[in-house]
């Protein structure tokens, strides 16, 4: 049953990305025009056939294929869904941004092709050569549409940060591979489970502490944060809402297959790391956010904060834990599109802008979009009854359950701090003068906030099918 | 004396650490970051390649082509981002990347 119709059965999502972005360069290259005419829309079906294929797939059974290197299985196509589905939306909702920027580059769709076929094989990686394959077609992509917009220095420096940042992490994330691979002998993850047994070598606690460095920086998390806010400022707003949406999926797919299952018989050694990580992150992004004028730079810090959020599911390294994680992801994922929707489309007099104060007084002046970016900015803090409280209530019950007290405290008090300064957004669009008022947002833009602003208010009616997803998610890593 | 893999482990470990803090402690250049990125990979190649002669494992020698192919691409993509901000700055000095204070 090894045969490689089997292998591409399993792997079709992939192949689909992978035959369709080749395509789509040939198509670019023929054309020879630089606009991205219909670029954006062949790449967005090329997507959808990957997300209607990762759908109907989620059905069979699990199964490693290719030599054991990937394996195929509902966590998988849990977390697949949502890196799709961001890229989907970010694509739909960026063209007309990036016409009006000028950098409506035919390149564009096709590198997000790319980075997304590099997180699918990245959430579907069962062994050490899968995760750095996957990695580093996701990063490369995402260097070059870092620097997308070649004649802007800020964009150009946001890419240069991105890249050196991006390849010091990947340069110790394989150097905790090499380890890995010496002292477990084996670089499938299963085998190197079966090799630590319950008592890891010192070489493999080292190996374990230079993977989790890598893996940390492409989840954005403390003390590998340093290019979050420069990037998400430095580069055009459909790339930075690219970032802070899919390839935070996959970064913390991979992270939480890899604890599940390289690890088990390490317990004691990751769990310093991850609560040390998701400390750190909720308190930076609570406290560093405070003082933010730019509202990409706040997206920034608030990113960290969620992300460390995530993780005091996966801290608790339970099946309730990653249930959490996979939840929290898909919330985060709902939110973070539909405020940057809205960012995208804050123009005055056709000309972009990203500051805090040009959404002063917005209640006046486009009451729709100010109360769907509210309910945004309080689902973000986690008020209830909306989504974003079903979410921190998750990872947070998780890590009650699995005895982490005072973790869970500090998550609650750190999100009350995070709280102010969303609410201070709300604040501003309600309360202050008006600024001048913003364009009319093109048609995709309104649709995206308001679609996710409602799936926000509303997620409480009819949560089961989302739960459920997520619990059979983390049932079959266990 | 017998060349052991402990002897290529540190070789590679010494030069891990240069490649980190050349990334660290340059200001001067971003050419010369580059290149600490490639030391770091091929230190890791060392430890790949010795780790897979000691194993009897041929596992460790793809890893180590696979890094070579990838370091390749990743080296052009560098040159070409760096090519872009001199042209928008006039400048690579490490110093000089300061737009955005983080």
């Amino acid at each position: 049953m090894n045969s490689l119709s089997l292998e591409i059965a399993h792997a079709l999502p992939e192949t689909i990305l992978a035959v369709g972005a080749i395509l789509l360069v040939l198509i670019g290259a023929i054309r020879g025009k630089e606009s991205d005419g219909p670029m954006t829309e062949l790449a967005v079906a090329l997507l959808g056939a990957a997300l209607v294929a990762v759908f109907l797939g989620s059905a069979k059974e699990a199964g490693a294929v290719f030599n054991d290197s990937f394996i195929d299985d509902r966590f998988g196509d849990f977390m697949k869904g949502l890196a799709l589905t961001g890229s989907i939306v970010t694509l739909l909702m960026s063209g007309d941004f990036l016409r009006r920027s000028g950098v409506d580059k035919f390149e564009f769709p096709i590198l997000v092709v790319l980075a997304t076929l590099g997180m699918l094989v990245l959430i579907s990686a069962n062994g050490l050569i899968a995760l750095y394959l996957g990695l580093e077609l996701m990063s490369l992509a995402l260097y070059v549409v870092a620097a997308l917009s070649r004649d802007d220095a800020r964009a150009s420096e946001a890419g240069l940060k991105y890249f050196v940042l991006g390849a010091l992490s990947s340069g110790m994330l394989l150097y905790g591979a090499s380890l890995l691979y010496g002292f477990a002998g084996t670089v499938s993850f299963g085998g190197i489970a079966a090799a630590i047994g319950g008592h890891p070598s010192t070489g493999v606690i080292f190996g374990l502490v230079f993977l989790f460095a890598g893996l940390a920086f492409k989840m954005s998390v403390v003390p590998f944060h340093m290019w979050t806010p420069d990037v998400y400022e430095g580069a055009p707003t459909p790339v930075t809402a690219f970032f802070a949406s899919a390839p935070k999926m996959a970064a913390v797919a991979i992270s939480t297959r890899v604890i599940m299952t390289a690890f088990p018989g390490a317990v004691s050694q990751w769990q310093q790391i991850i609560v040390f990580m998701a400390l750190a992150s909720m308190a930076l992004g609570s406290f560093a956010a405070i003082g933010q004028t730019n509202i990409k730079r706040l997206m920034a810090y608030s990113s960290i904060g969620h992300m460390g959020f995530a993780l005091v599911g996966l801290a608790a390294g339970t099946e309730a834990g990653v249930k959490g994680v996979a939840l929290y992801m898909a919330i985060y994922l709902v939110m973070t599109l539909g405020t940057f929707a809205a960012i995208l489309s804050m123009r005055i007099n056709g000309k972009a802008v990203e500051q805090i104060s040009d959404l002063a007084g917005l209640s006046r002046t486009n009451p729709p979009m100010a109360f769907f970016l509210s309910m945004l900015m309080f689902s973000l803090a986690g008020v209830p009854p909306l989504a974003g409280f079903f979410a921190k209530f998750y990872v947070f019950m998780a890590a009650v359950d699995a005895q982490l007290y005072w973790l869970a405290v500090i998550g609650i008090l750190t999100s009350a701090v995070a709280a102010y300064y969303y609410l201070r957004v709300v604040k501003i669009i309600y309360f202050d003068d008006p600024a001048p008022a913003l364009d009319r947002p093109s048609g995709t833009q309104r649709a995206v906030l308001a679609l996710a602003s409602l799936a926000m208010l509303l997620f409480w009616v009819y949560p089961a099918p989302l739960v459920e997803a997520a619990t059979a998610a983390a049932h079959s890593l266990f | 004396m017998v060349i052991g893999l402990e002897h290529y482990l540190i070789v590679a470990a010494v030069l891990f650490t240069l490649g980190v803090a050349g990334i660290i402690l340059n200001r001067k250049n971003v050419i010369v970051i580059l290149m600490s990125i490639e030391l770091i990979l091929l230190s890791v190649n060392l430890n790949l390649v010795a780790f897979s002669a000691q194993l009897h494992d041929l596992t460790g020698q793809i890893f180590a082509l696979f890094i070579l192919t990838v370091a390749a691409a990743e080296a052009a993509i560098g040159l070409a981002i760096l090519v872009t901000y001199f042209r928008n700055r006039g400048t690579i000095a490490v110093e000089d990347i300061n737009m955005m204070k983080g």
